[in-house]
């Protein structure tokens, strides 16, 4: 019997939470089709006035993205915590704080990644150019990878808590305001014809900071959680 | 009896919420012997496993394996013992034998095709191996929690209430088990409100009073 490389360990978490999503699609559609409707509405509410949806659809898209990824974060860890493969899980010898980092990665690519390839479809609907839909899609590549990570702290220190679902939201949403407003500050210098070099330089700094330091901060917060 | 023991309780007190569920408790298990955790419902069987197994802070005492604080072994202690709770700790979208092979992957073992199958079948869970665990009746999945016993190295055995939902076959199955690891070596700590018997084991009772 061989052991597992800490590489070894995350490509599993990986694996095993893409699988588990796969066999349980409902869960990743909901937060597409969340996000596909509510940025869908501003639109359809507003009227085809062009110039005011253009102004508008970075700030729309990205609390369109923001609510989406809350809808799955109470999930992160709950479904593990009531069959009682969380407490396998921290009883491994391996690093809780991979094993975290694995369900971050998993939770990005599940309710993050398909949030950024469909945002072009609803540039679109927004009139935005095209430079400002690559420079959304790149705003969210660097963004909502952070959410996830705030999110899964956030995730942890309310498990197993009643209400758990709104505290969570009620936590992560205020950290992640920083997110928002560069994320929105990209598409917004882009319309106005300047350079968002220095909003997605802020957006991948946040990203490092995050994740050098929320795994970590999760496991101890889940560490505290499960006693 | 060897003179050095492997698992030492020393003045254990464990608490839930404020209530104090016992306190001044000491023991010591050494390689080959079984005990069994005995007391009413809310009497602390639970909170002293978790304890054991490093979950739960005592209110005071420690718990060391090998001489040392279980806290200070960091993770070494934990790759040295298994522990089954009351929950079995399977995903129903799985198959029997992708929740062993993955289970056994988040304690850092890499299990193969070949021995998972192996143990699967071993609990008595031939052609089930591939069907998802949410067709299984509920026996049937406990019989792939247990199915992790079979396919670690662990020393230590703690487990919650491992008869619950099993028949009696699969009981006769798990006392034998039982009895195989510890003429390993091996070790085991257990609760459970129904018998249980180890051919050639003296049982030894803790009751929490």
């Amino acid at each position: 019997m061989n052991r597992l490389s800490l590489v070894g360990l995350l490509l599993l978490v990986i694996r095993r939470d893409m699988l588990l999503a796969m066999r349980r699609r409902a869960d990743v559609l909901t937060t597409l089709v969340f996000f596909v409707m509510v940025a869908s509405l501003f639109p359809l509410g507003v009227g085809p006035e062009t110039d005011m949806l253009r102004k508008m659809a970075g700030g729309v898209l990205w609390v369109a993205a923001l609510l989406a990824s809350m809808l799955s974060l109470p999930r992160m860890f709950s479904a593990d915590h009531l069959d009682g493969t969380l407490e396998q899980i921290m009883l491994a010898p391996q690093s809780l704080t991979v094993m975290v980092l694995g369900k971050i990665v998993a939770h990005w690519m599940l309710s993050g990644l398909p949030l950024v390839l469909i945002a072009p479809v609803l540039g679109l609907q927004f009139d935005m150019s095209a430079a400002a839909i690559w420079t959304l899609m790149l705003a969210l590549l660097l963004g909502t990878p952070v959410l996830s990570m705030i999110g899964a702290v956030g995730a942890a220190l309310t498990l197993g808590l009643r209400g758990g679902g709104v505290l969570v939201s009620l936590l992560v949403l205020p950290l992640t305001i920083p997110v928002l407003i560069f994320g929105t500050g990209a598409v917004e210098a882009v319309n106005s014809g300047l350079d968002a070099i220095s909003n997605l330089a802020l957006l991948g700094a946040f990203l490092l900071f995050a994740l050098v330091f929320t795994p970590f901060v999760a496991a101890q917060a889940l560490r505290i959680s499960m006693e | 009896m060897p003179s050095n023991p492997i698992l030492e309780v020393i003045d254990l007190a464990c608490e839930r919420g404020e209530q104090r569920l016992f306190e001044g408790l000491s023991f010591s298990i050494f390689s080959g012997e079984l005990m069994r955790v005995q007391g009413e419902n809310g009497k602390g069987k639970t909170t002293l496993l978790r304890t054991l197994c490093g979950f739960v802070q005592p209110a005071q005492g420690s718990v060391h394996w090998e001489g040392r604080d279980i806290h200070e072994w960091d993770d070494l202690f934990h790759s040295q013992m298994c522990y089954l709770g009351h929950a079995n700790a399977i995903k129903d979208e799985l198959s029997a034998l992708e929740n062993l092979q993955i289970s056994a992957g988040l304690a850092g073992i890499e299990v193969s095709e070949a021995i998972a199958l192996g143990a699967l079948r071993r609990m008595g869970l031939r052609r089930k191996e591939h069907l998802p665990v949410r067709v299984l009746s509920q026996g049937q999945r406990r019989r792939v929690a247990l199915s992790r016993l079979l396919v670690g190295e662990a020393k230590l055995w703690i487990l919650d209430e491992p008869l619950t939902a099993l028949d009696v076959g699969a009981v006769e199955l798990m006392q034998e088990l039982i009895g195989e690891h510890l003429s390993k070596g091996g070790m085991a700590i257990f609760t459970t409100h129904q018998p249980l018997q180890v051919e050639g084991v003296q049982i030894r009772h803790l009751v929490l009073a």
